[in-house]
């Protein structure tokens, strides 16, 4: 009651309250963040795993996590040769930041930049699904730009480095409603069995608009009120399956079996 | 003075509703309920967000300049929105997902700012803390409500456990999939608040105006 309205005024007093006030917010926000920040990361771990068992159908299986996660074996691929880098810790190895940095990332030419990312990193992580020591599925990481923002996901593929088990992603920021369509099971089920590379080599899998003719060995039906996201999801399979993504590693590894 | 603040705190839950009356909030109610769970860890953090920002905003009364009040509002509700946030992601991880951007959005939900601009600008603390609480509260059983009704009938289910055997899983119900689209919470919202009207009549609008026939000679 002090204070009457005029003295509260002042351009001195406007400019100290808006200085205090943004003084204590930013540093509220921030020691909240940076506190919360390891049960964040845990969080994000967890969901990495769980998508990760979600996209071979194994997440509904018996066990933990953990358990689970003793038969997927986490390597460190080096894209453009398609050779195992194993100096590199696969628990270590950040994708994102590696990009980003000059040395351990490079910058994607823009005629081949279809995902959209601008960079990428040399490396990238792939995880092996194994049954009695044989490799039945190969999980990959595909992101690119979806309408709003990056959309993160994997790709699990059968041993013969062509047949999709399946699809799914984990962070997204596709519009509620319309583009959140991709993580839709009827949506995600139809890529099971789908073939990845048309006869020229190339990929060919995608996502049409309207519905994919029946039997199509590389087509889904595509989302209505959505074409952006199923461009998106198109650019970053196109990306990551072709020869400036896991394209050398498959072939190196997994081509023998194919057709 | 009891009963004043005892109304501060319960006047928003029907007769002054920030929903079905003042018509705010609706964008994340129509967003978030599709099923309860979610809705009502939005209803949790609209109201956290609330007393925070209501409490803050109280204090301050005094200190703020009125001609920055709003930005100086817009900072403390944006501050407590963030720290809801960021609590959601470390400790409701799967539901804060599924909230997506609307946890953020809250900063923009016309009640927070407009409990702030309309009620602790002016008035102590306490009392603006249990108005802050009542209009979450106001806010919480609308989206409840909604939510409920969407949840039963879109999927069968509430808070995930069946409640009506779905015919796809051996049932007998048949769901009602608009109700997990947006619009059926424009229809249900909608319906609430003509149930609400025809209850308390004091809330129905005057018409704006009205049209009466006039003959051409009184205008001459």
């Amino acid at each position: 009651m002090a204070d009457s309205s005029k003295s509260r005024d002042t351009v001195a007093r406007t400019l100290v309250m808006a200085v205090l006030t943004s003084l204590v917010c930013s540093a509220l926000v921030t020691s909240v963040a940076i506190s919360l920040k390891p049960a964040q990361e845990r969080n994000e771990l967890r969901n990495r795993q769980q998508n990760i068992l979600a996209v071979v159908g194994l997440l509904e299986a018996e066990g933990t996590i953990e358990e689970k996660f003793e038969n997927i074996e986490t390597r460190v691929v080096e894209l453009s040769s398609g050779d195992y880098a194993d100096d590199i810790d696969p628990d270590q190895f950040d994708p994102i930041s590696a990009a980003l940095n000059s040395d351990t990332g490079i910058a994607i030419e823009p005629e081949v930049d279809v995902a959209n990312l601008k960079r990428r990193a040399n490396h990238a992580r792939v995880y092996l699904v194994k049954q009695d020591g044989d490799v039945v599925n190969i999980i990959l990481p595909v992101r690119g730009a979806g309408l709003w923002s990056t959309m993160y996901g994997f790709i699990a593929l059968q041993p013969d480095g062509n047949t999709i088990r399946g699809l799914k992603f984990y962070e997204h920021g596709e519009t509620p409603g319309l583009g959140d369509q991709i993580d839709r099971p009827a949506w995600l089920a139809q890529w099971e069995g789908k073939l990845v590379y048309g006869d020229s080599g190339a990929p060919a899998v995608e996502v049409v608009r309207g519905q994919a003719p029946e039997g199509s060995p590389h087509q889904v039906d595509g989302m209505s009120g959505a074409t952006l996201t199923g461009n998106g999801v198109n650019g970053l399979l196109q990306y990551w399956l072709g020869d400036d993504g896991f394209g050398p590693y498959l072939e190196k590894h997994w081509s023998t079996d194919r057709g | 003075m009891a009963d004043k603040l005892g109304k501060t705190l319960t006047d928003p839950l029907v007769d002054n509703n920030p929903v079905t009356l003042q018509i705010l909030g609706i964008c994340s109610a129509l967003a978030v309920t599709t099923s309860l769970l979610p809705s009502l860890l939005m209803s949790a953090a609209v109201i956290c967000v609330l007393i925070f920002a209501t409490a803050a905003i109280s204090l301050l009364r005094h200190q703020i300049p009125t001609n920055t009040r709003l930005i100086v509002q817009m900072t403390i509700i944006a501050s407590a929105v963030i720290v809801v946030d960021q609590v959601l992601k470390a400790y409701a991880y799967e539901t804060s997902k599924q909230l997506s951007v609307f946890v953020g959005l809250i900063i923009t939900n016309c009640i927070v700012l407009g409990r702030a601009e309309a009620f602790a600008i002016k008035n102590p603390v306490g009392p603006s803390i249990l108005d802050g609480i009542g209009n979450g509260l106001g806010y919480s059983i609308i989206l409840i409500a909604v939510a409920t009704i969407r949840e039963l009938f879109g999927s069968g289910k509430l808070l995930g456990q069946t409640v009506l055997p779905t015919a796809a899983e051996g049932g007998w119900y048949v769901p009602n999939g608009m109700m997990l689209l947006p619009p059926s919470a424009f229809f249900i919202i909608g319906l609430l608040i003509w149930a609400i009207r025809s209850w308390k009549k004091q809330q129905v609008e005057r018409p704006d105006y009205q049209i009466h026939e006039v003959h051409r000679t009184e205008v001459l």
